[in-house]
This record gives structure tokens, C-alpha cells and sequence, in this order.
């Protein structure tokens, strides 16, 4: 049974939706061009000008922004209104210098909350739902974004924020809460806790959790839904666009919907920039189509993704949906001219079903040759007090990513808890690789 | 009646097989007889010791991967051979020993040791038909 926020929107016609987009686009060109002077200077130099956008095959003629051109206008550089209109900074942190500054007008704080809400329906909240919030308040677009999106819905919410993971159990098990937000690794620390604490689901009142802020593998969301007993769902956003709440998966389960009214999106090749046709693997580009004070052309995420090429989910939403992330253009590792993704190693951990999630990847560069290296903590089920049966699972959970990588690795089994968890985004690979 | 054994997963790192020790001899628990397995990787201890629960449940809270299996204590008679004549035993008994190690205690002059095997009341049916002592759980934890 499908649940939604705005069923006009989220079940619009598809050419409907599309004449949306269409003006909005030109709405949102004209802005950009008239109030920012990097986009009117971009297009001038192609001698592109805000007319000749007059349909969405239109929009490979747009230039692309990067991530960097935010840091070199940093802060309010690429701001399309006035300060005095700005109701709300945020900012992502900077692995390198500066942080990236975005910010929102009051309308653009209430179209947030509505693709919160909608994604947040998604998952089955509703008024009656308590929603424990674990992402982090702050700077970080997280938290506040579930926050006005639930508030928006009626929902009670919980801000929690991250960390304190017994409390976090303690309120969950208190409150009754209905709906876990977080993190996916999060989620699963939390489930960790609670065996610790001798915590059982079956205290808890959880029905679903709408996790994101990091790709995440379907074996994962099985360990999750498994130990919650919850149905878990993916959330994703990124807060140059927005924030949380640019796409969401629906209960089909089968990709995320993105809120195309609010969003056009795009797979180009994070080679060449040359659109790709539905269904190919690339990064995903994004161009806002509502956002008043920071207005994004063609926003280069560094997610891969493809769109569905399907179209017409059985949920009833006609917005497009994605696949789920495979990485980002920046974790993706180049191991002897193969291109790899931590995800795919998760993928293969989770398959040899004993094996708890926890891992680190190590790069190296011995005389001119990468060596991939998989740490793998050992679980109590998998244990045995015989040596041939771990070296036996050492050598398949080997064979099992050289056949999904296509190149050589090694192994190694650890002892549990020797590797970090992380509370916010997982850091897995660790290249020390000179080059 | 078989014996409990303690099995830990080591990574080959050193000071964790004396964490192991350290956290076990700070519960007051004695260790009966030990051995190590071990690869270029990883190690796995494993442990008889005089209360065998209580080393699991502190092992288990110190985080380290910890199961608990049953293994048979036998003594073994203490003259050249006596060893080969035990092995010889369930050789023909079609009994498959994972594997063995000796205690570091005598009973009697006799020497004891540990066996791992598949089916552990065949084993121990054999040893008693034979003739040759084999040693309760309870009479282990109390030497
Ligand atoms: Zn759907």
C-alpha cells in the first residue's frame, strides 16, 4: 500500500512533470544568469544565453559546476539573492582547506522539508510516527533536514543528533520510537550495541529506518532490517543541492525515486562529461530547479549511479528512479588499471553470510605493482577451533572478490573489534600507495 | 562427560596471547593445559583451564572471539608406546582426531592428554572398553 506526501506531485503525468521541469529550467537559467556572475561569465564565454535553453535535450548545451567552483567562490560567491533573504547557512566539511557554504531563502527551507516529508512517507511515517533523528545537528545537512521534513509531516521527533549509543537504545526502547534515521554504519553499530547491552529487537517499537549519507550494499540493508526488525530504506542527498532528500527508495525497493519537480538529473561519463543514455553507469549531475539562493547547474555529485530505464513504478510514483549507488568518482581505486569500489568487496563479505560486516581495505605499491589487501574481522559464528576451516574461509572470501574484481587480493582475518566503527561516514580504504 | 575447551581467535600481534593469560589470571582462573595453532596470520589458542564458564564470559566481555567446544581428557599410560597404543585405538575404530595436545599436569605418573574428535561418546566408549582412563570434566577442573 502505497503512502504518500503530495500524491498530485509524486503521481504526476510524466508529460506534465516534464513541461514542469521545462519551465522551471528557464526559470532557473534566467536567475542564474541575471545574479550570478560566475554562470553569466561561464555562459558567456560559450556564448550560450538563457533563450536558447527552451527544452530539456537543451540542457548538454549548459556548462557543468564542480565542487571546486563553491570553494573558489567561497562563501556566498555563487549566491543568486541577497544575504538579507538567507535564512539558513550550512556547511560540508572540507577534507582540504575551506568548507563549502550553501545556503537557503525561506522558501527554499520549505521546499526541503516537503521532499523530506515525501521521503520520509516513503519509509511509512506519518503523524502518529515517533522519528529518532541520529544524524548530526550542526553544520552537517542531516539532521536539520529530517528535522523540518518530520516536522512538516507532524511526526514527533526525537533529536538525538549522533553518538551516545547506549542512550541512543535506552530512548529508542523509552520513547517507543517508530523510525530510526542515521547513517547505515551507524545503524548497524547501534545493532551491536543493543547485543551487547542484551537489548532484543522485540523491546524496541521500530518499524523502518531511511538511512543514507553513504553508499551502502544490499547485504548490508539485510543485516539491518535482520537485527532491527525494521524495513530499511535509502535516503540521498547532497547538501549542494539540498540536503538529505534529493532522492529516496521507495518500499519496491527497486532504485530511488528523485524528485524530479525539485531536481533534473543526468548520468554523464566522469571522463569526458558526454551524456550518457538511461541505463549506463556515470555520474550523476544534478540541476536544481527550485533552489533561490543557491541555484546548482549541472552539479557534478561524483556519485555513481544509472538511471532505470524502466519507467512506471508498481508503487504508483512517477518520478525516475536511480540505481543504488555504486561509490563515488573519488573512492573509486584504480588497482592495476582496474576500476574498484569498496562496495563490491562489501558485497561479496556480506555474501559469505558469516561474516560480520567490519573491514578495511589496504592499498600498497610493491616494485610497481598495486596489492590489494581485505582485512576481515572474524565473527563468534564463524569461528572454529580448527585451523583448516578458517583457512578454508580465508581462501574463499579471497576467491570470491578476485572473481567479482578480476584481479588478485589477499586476506586477512582479524580479531573482532581491532577495526574502528564509525559513527558518521565509514572510511574503509587506506592507499599507501606512493605515486 | 566430556571436557569444556576454550578456543580464542589470536591475530599473530604480539602481547595478545598474554592479554589472553593477563584477563583470564586476573579472574583467579587456572589454566590446566593449552595449545596454539597457527598460521602466517592468525593463531587460535586453545585452553583447558579450572572453570571453564567463567573464562568464557570474562573472555567473551574483553571482546575477543571466543567458542566453546568439547574435547575428551585421556590418561595416557606412562610407558614407551603408550601414546602409539591410544592413537593405534581409534585408528581402527575409524576414529578421525582433528587434534591433540598434552596436559601440563601428571595424574598419577600417567601423562594426560586432549583429544578433539568428531563423535566424542564413540571415543570415549572406546577408551573405557580398552581399558584406558578417561577423565570427567569435573575431575579435570579439579587437578
Ligand atoms: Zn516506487
Amino acid at each position: 500500500m502505497a503512502h504518500y506526501w503530495n500524491k498530485e506531485i509524486e503521481c504526476m503525468p510524466r508529460e506534465k512533470l516534464r513541461s514542469l521541469q521545462e519551465k522551471r529550467l528557464q526559470q532557473t537559467v534566467s536567475r542564474v544568469y541575471e545574479n550570478v556572475p560566475f554562470y553569466r561569465d561561464a555562459f558567456d564565454k560559450i556564448g550560450l544565453k538563457p533563450d536558447d535553453i527552451k527544452s530539456l535535450d537543451d540542457l548538454k548545451k549548459l556548462p557543468f559546476t564542480n565542487k571546486d567552483d563553491l570553494r573558489d567562490n567561497y562563501p556566498y560567491g555563487l549566491f543568486a539573492v541577497p544575504l538579507s533573504e538567507v535564512i539558513r547557512l550550512h556547511a560540508s566539511s572540507g577534507t582540504t582547506g575551506k568548507p563549502t557554504v550553501v545556503g537557503y531563502t525561506r522558501q527554499d527551507i520549505r521546499s526541503w522539508a516537503e521532499v523530506m516529508a515525501r521521503s520520509l512517507s516513503c519509509c511509512g511515517a506519518n503523524k502518529n510516527s515517533k522519528i529518532q533523528n541520529a544524524y548530526g545537528y550542526g553544520l552537517f545537512t542531516g539532521g536539520l533536514g529530517v528535522h523540518y521534513g518530520a516536522e512538516l509531516i507532524g511526526a514527533s521527533v526525537i533529536p538525538v543528533s549522533g553518538g551516545h549509543s547506549r542512550r541512543q537504545i535506552m530512548l529508542m526502547k523509552d520513547f517507543g520510537s517508530t523510525i530510526l534515521t542515521c547513517t547505515p554504519s551507524y545503524a548497524l553499530h547501534l545493532s551491536d550495541v543493543m547485543k551487547e547491552m542484551g537489548v532484543s529487537k522485540d523491546e524496541l517499537c521500530l518499524e523502518a529506518g531511511l538511512f543514507g549519507a553513504e553508499p551502502w550494499s544490499l547485504n548490508l540493508r539485510d543485516q539491518i532490517e535482520k537485527r532491527l526488525g525494521i524495513i530499511a530504506l535509502d535516503i540521498y542527498g547532497l547538501s549542494e543541492v539540498i540536503g538529505p532528500g534529493v532522492a529516496v527508495e521507495c518500499p519496491v525497493k527497486e532504485g530511488l525515486h528523485i524528485w524530479e519537480d525539485h531536481f533534473l538529473a543526468e548520468i554523464v561519463d566522469p571522463e569526458t562529461g558526454e551524456q550518457l543514455p538511461p541505463g549506463s553507469y556515470g555520474e550523476l549531475v544534478i540541476t536544481t530547479l527550485t533552489k533561490e539562493a543557491l541555484p546548482m547547474i549541472r552539479y557534478r555529485t561524483r556519485d555513481i549511479t544509472r538511471i532505470i530505464p524502466e519507467e512506471g513504478c508498481p508503487c504508483g510514483r512517477t518520478h525516475m528512479k536511480i540505481d543504488r549507488f555504486q561509490g563515488r568518482t573519488d573512492d573509486m581505486l584504480v588497482i592495476r588499471g582496474v576500476n574498484v569500489f569498496p562496495s563490491q568487496i562489501e558485497e561479496v563479505l556480506f555474501r559469505i553470510s558469516h561474516t560480520e560486516p567490519y573491514y578495511m581495505i589496504y592499498v600498497d605499491r610493491r616494485e610497481q605493482l598495486d596489492e590489494l589487501e581485505v582485512w576481515v574481522e572474524v565473527s563468534d559464528e564463524v569461528f572454529s577451533d580448527e585451523v583448516r576451516k578458517l583457512e578454508s574461509l580465508e581462501r574463499e572470501i579471497r576467491k570470491e572478490i578476485e572473481v567479482v574484481l578480476g584481479i588478485n587480493v589477499k586476506v586477512k582475518l582479524v580479531e573482532p573489534k581491532s577495526i574502528e566503527r564509525f559513527e558518521g561516514k565509514s572510511k574503509r580504504v587506506i592507499d599507501r600507495r606512493s605515486l | 562427560m566430556p571436557v569444556k575447551q576454550i578456543t580464542v581467535f589470536l591475530e599473530n600481534k604480539c602481547g595478545r596471547l598474554a592479554s589472553v593469560a593477563r584477563a583470564i589470571g586476573d579472574e583467579g582462573i587456572n589454566i590446566r593445559a593449552f595449545s596454539v595453532a597457527d598460521t602466517t596470520d592468525f593463531g587460535i589458542l586453545r585452553l583447558i583451564v579450572n572453570k571453564p564458564d567463567r573464562a568464557y564470559e570474562v573472555l567473551r566481555n574483553g571482546k575477543f572471539t571466543v567458542r566453546m567446544t568439547e574435547v575428551i581428557a585421556v590418561q595416557i599410560p606412562d610407558h614407551p608406546g603408550g601414546l602409539a597404543d591410544v592413537l593405534d585405538l581409534m585408528k581402527e575404530a575409524g576414529i578421525n582426531i582433528e587434534y591433540l595436545y598434552a596436559f601440563v599436569t601428571k595424574v598419577s605418573g600417567d601423562a594426560l592428554a586432549v583429544f578433539r574428535v568428531e563423535n566424542i561418546e564413540e571415543a570415549e566408549q572406546l577408551m573405557i572398553d580398552k581399558g584406558i582412563k578417561v577423565l570427567s570434566g569435573e575431575e579435570v577442573y579439579a587437578l
